[in-house]
């Protein structure tokens, strides 16, 4: 029999507010152990929480960007469970009213689109952190206590561990857009939990469903997901049934154990916190909302490939990334080069750049404008290729136009046949074996290039010198 | 010279002419606390040494020429569940036995801001949940006016160290009657106020959805005096806290005329169960400001015959939660006798050890209404009754300005009579818990006093943010009837 896996989504993404969501503690990853706490972070009697409205806002940006419905009125709720990293013995989440419900998130799994439904986008507070090798014994470190998150619920509508990770990439990608998360996978700001059941292929009916935590990184998931799936597809080729259960995922020893059955299913008798009122958006609000959400990936992507002529690997390259996308849309809208020159460009010299340097183009002093003008200066011959790659570099660094560097530099390029014949003359008398070889019936062209360009320091025109360099030659 | 027994308003008077010091003040307040304190045992902590610097020091600013504040080297006791910083705040529960709040409640900020001197953290039933001061780990509080009888709860010592003229003034907090009822077996002025009308930052919770902080004193000038300094937005710190008309002015506001005032007597409040003294005095009170001008009529509030168990579920069902970060691991007690490794035990042990009988039955009720299967028959459906009070009040207040009723079905009765009962315990809270489910507030002050000379207070009920009304008439009935600064004998 052949199988389906049915896959659904629970993904925790951290806030990147100034401060935490109910009190003035920075928010801010990397503080010396509790040195980001205060009463109400750490719970102390009598402490009361208020909301950030940050956290509505940027909880909000993420419902919009994801199709959802947003509901304009905010509840809390308490979701009450005993744990030593959570101070109130009770975490400040949203039951009944979410922020968001019933979006839809889109994405190409080998060139095809696919989606996946989003039953709900709520927010809540983070939890502390056990430590439990620092100090002799454990202790709580309540840092993390407070920080926002906004937890996205899908629909079990993935069908694979490849559709699951594109579509935690999409998020990841949308969330950047929209800078309200760092999306530092290594300082736990996105996490995820899986819920994995199988049924025979064709069938619409679920399975049982088993969840799956402690996931941290997207290739986690994936492996986690292919293990579940194999775990009950052999579960019931045995002819066993799959049990309801929280199982735990170990990225290390790569299984999953079980961690909570079905009877030991915990009840949080969630309900309304009465220390918190409904917050509600406003129609101005929602329109100042409405107004910071960007053109989205999914549709530079789709741009890329249909209007640019981009390969599916270049525009999802470009699309992935919030600043290199923004930087060409901004020359291709100068109307003065072919965008994909300028993809070209950001794909090789200034990703490469940007990779060794470990920053981003808003780090750089390189503008859309600047990339235009190299672009031009190019294509009308005034500089080479290669003497543009010393441009860019001086782009980045420094406040100056193209023609500037070019200028100061003196990296302009000679396309005047007479001086450049004379080198080419030069060079042909002073390599007797290149000429020996060519009457012997090699191609030394390439070698007569490179020693022309050699000799007129990189600025003789190439295409120049091709020319007269087969002129000379064929006279031989 | 016997400053303990003047009032507050008296006080500020003479300690502005600089008749007499703060020091000498303080100084005559705590000989008084010394004389009698061992009988009443209205304090938990009594923080003399920090009094007297406090005292001093505003001496010191008035000798410099500073203006001052009205409260500016007042006596003012506060409540053990409110925040102190670096005072011991322990709600009488073991479980905080040794709890030092790392920060100041925000009334307790305001105080100190005015210069307030704090005489020591009075003595409660833990957690606030009782009402008779019996439910004290740490011991319980007599009445000043018959050490045999309860002061009343659960701001029982509140009450008892104001009606000892232990300080003329004291903070409590109501989630249920825990101001009104004490002030009444005191024979003291108590107001609960509207549910936002001072931040409740600071206080330990009990039910955060009923829970206010209030003032207690022997005048209704002074009670006045003390919730204008306590009452307040406090938007950073308290998102249920109200920005009000009324802030820091009633006592300026006050005016003690009630003619053409019409003030409505619900038949429910005066039915079966409320004994012959308490429904006498009440009437009577009525009758004087009938005299007085006012409009008296029987009004109608047929939901309070739900109110009780209204209260109790929603009241626990908030309770289970708050008091659920209470668990041996942070601060407070831990049960020494935890199984090595295994965090359930040490959160069974302590929180067992911990909590008194009371304080785990309705952690346990709380839990019940809340869980899976339960929440809709219980939680739910008391929040929909929530709604349906409010409505009938707000009706009510189309009709009548403010409401009249008795606080308690009888006096402050003998310590011990009711601890093995809790449901009589609960009947108790029959006349005041409907005030916290409407977020109204409430006044109470003495009427009269039994045949054993034991006061009976009467409440009267305002509209949302109605402080002014009340005080107002309350001033009027006080100046009529006389009964003011009661100080019991001791």
């Amino acid at each position: 029999m052949k199988y389906e896996a049915v896959i659904g989504l629970e993904v925790h993404a951290e806030l990147s507010t100034k401060s935490k969501i109910y009190c003035s503690c920075s928010a801010k990853f990397g503080a010396g152990i509790n040195e980001h706490t205060c009463p109400v972070c750490t719970g102390m009697p009598g402490a009361l929480p208020v909301l950030n409205r940050q956290v509505v806002h940027y909880a909000a940006k993420m419902g919009l960007a994801t199709g959802c419905t947003v509901n304009r009125l905010c509840q809390s709720a308490r979701k009450n469970y005993f744990y030593p990293d959570l101070p109130k013995a009770y975490q400040i989440s949203q039951a009944e009213h979410p922020i968001c419900s019933d979006g839809e998130v889109f994405f190409y799994v080998d060139g095809k689109k696919k989606s996946c439904r989003l039953e709900r986008i709520h927010f809540e507070e983070d939890a502390g952190k056990l430590l439990h090798d620092e100090i002799d014994g454990t202790v709580v470190d309540f840092n993390r206590c407070g920080v926002p998150l906004i937890e996205m619920v899908t629909r079990p509508d993935l069908r694979s561990s490849a559709e699951a990770k594109e579509f935690l990439e999409t998020i990841k990608t949308t969330l950047s857009y929209l800078d309200i998360c760092d999306c530092k996978m290594e300082e736990g700001s996105i996490r995820c939990d899986v819920n994995v059941s199988i049924r025979s292929e064709g069938s619409e009916e679920f399975g049982t469903r088993v969840e799956m935590k402690n996931i941290n990184t997207f290739s986690g998931a994936v492996r986690a997901i292919d293990y579940e799936v194999a775990r009950q597809i052999d579960v019931v080729e045995h002819g066993g049934k799959v049990q309801q259960e929280t199982r735990r995922w170990d990225d290390v020893k790569l299984k999953n154990t079980v961690m909570r059955t079905k009877e030991d299913a915990q009840d949080y008798r969630y309900f309304p916190d009465p220390d918190l009122i409904a917050v509600e958006i406003d129609d101005t609000w929602m329109e100042q909302i409405q107004s910071e959400i960007p053109e989205l990936p999914l549709a530079r992507y789709e741009r890329y490939l249909h209007d640019y002529g981009m390969t599916a690997m270049e525009a999802r390259q470009i699309s992935d990334s919030f600043a290199k996308a923004n930087l060409l849309d901004a020359a291709a809208a100068s109307g003065k080069i072919e965008p994909k020159k300028a993809a070209n460009w950001i794909l090789s010299d200034i990703s490469k750049y940007l990779n060794d340097k470990e920053i981003e183009v808003e780090d750089t002093m390189l503008t859309p404008d600047k990339l235009v003008d190299l672009i031009c200066l190019i294509d009308k011959g005034t500089i080479s290729g290669a003497a543009g790659k010393k441009v860019l570099i001086e782009l980045f660094e420094k406040d100056e136009t193209a023609a500037q560097i070019v200028k100061r530099l003196g990296l302009e390029q000679v396309s005047d046949e007479g001086a450049i014949l004379a080198i080419v003359q030069d060079v042909i008398s002073r390599n007797e074996k290149a000429v020996a070889d060519f009457k012997a019936g090699k191609n030394v062209t390439g070698f007569l290039v490179g020693q022309c360009m050699k000799a007129s320091k990189g600025q003789g025109n190439p295409q120049i010198i091709n020319k007269l360099i087969a002129q000379e030659l064929s006279k031989l | 010279m016997e400053l303990f027994k003047k009032t507050a308003a008296e006080l500020s008077d003479i300690l502005a002419k600089k008749e007499i010091s703060a020091v000498e003040l303080i100084k005559d307040v705590f000989a008084r606390t010394q004389a009698v304190e061992d009988k009443v045992k209205g304090y938990i902590t009594v923080t003399q040494e920090a009094a007297l610097q406090a005292a001093d020091a505003v001496d010191k600013k008035r000798a410099a020429g500073e203006q001052l504040s009205a409260l500016a080297g007042i006596p003012v006791a506060i409540k053990d569940n409110i925040c102190t910083k670096g005072t011991l705040t322990t709600c009488a529960s073991k479980m905080l036995y040794n709890f030092n709040p790392p920060y100041n409640a925000t009334v307790i900020d305001k105080l100190l801001a005015q210069d307030v001197v704090v005489t020591g953290k009075a003595n409660m039933d833990e957690f606030a949940m009782g009402s008779s001061c019996e439910n004290s780990s740490v011991h319980p509080t007599h009445n000043p006016h018959n050490l045999g009888c309860v002061p009343g709860g659960s701001s029982g010592g509140s009450a008892a160290v104001v009606a000892a003229g232990e300080t003329p003034l004291s903070l409590g907090s109501d989630t249920g009657g825990s101001i009104r009822q004490p002030a009444a077996f005191c024979g003291v002025v108590g107001l609960k106020p509207t549910y936002g009308a001072v931040s409740r930052y600071g206080l330990i919770a009990f039910a955060s959805s009923l829970d206010q902080i209030g003032p207690f004193g022997r005048t209704i000038e002074d009670t006045a005096m003390l919730f204008d300094a306590i009452t307040g937005h406090d938007p950073l710190h308290d998102s249920t806290s109200v920005q009000t008309l009324f802030e820091g002015r009633t006592r300026a506001s006050l005016n003690p005329d009630v003619k053409g005032m019409k003030i409505g007597l619900p038949k429910e409040y005066f039915g079966e169960g409320i004994s012959e003294s308490v429904r006498k005095n009440v009437l009577a009170a009525a009758e004087t400001y009938r005299a007085m001008g006012a409009e008296v009529f029987e009004i109608s509030l047929p939901l309070s015959a739900y109110v009780l168990p209204i209260y109790y579920i929603l009241s626990s069902a908030e309770a289970s939660s708050n008091l659920a970060r209470f668990d041996g691991v942070k601060y407070g007690y831990r049960s020494p006798n935890f199984a090595e490794d295994d965090l359930i035990s040490l959160y069974v042990k302590s929180r067992s050890e911990g909590f008194g009988q009371e304080v785990q039955r309705r952690i346990m009720l709380g839990t019940y209404v809340l869980s899976s299967g339960f929440y809709d028959a219980y939680y739910k459906k008391a929040r929909a009754a929530q709604r349906r009070i409010k409505a009938e009040f707000a009706a009510a207040f189309e009709k009548c300005d403010i409401i009249l009723t008795p606080v308690a079905p009888t006096t402050a009765y003998e310590i011990g009579s009711k601890t093995t009962n809790p449901l009589e315990m609960y009947a108790g809270d029959i006349c005041t818990v409907s005030l916290n489910i409407a977020g109204l507030p409430g006044l109470v002050q003495p009427c009269g006093f039994d045949t054993e000379k034991m006061p009976v207070g009467m409440q009267l009920i305002g509209p949302h943010f109605g402080e002014q009304k009340l005080l107002n008439a309350g001033l009027a009935f006080e100046q009529a009837s006389g009964l003011k600064n009661i100080i019991a004998e001791l």
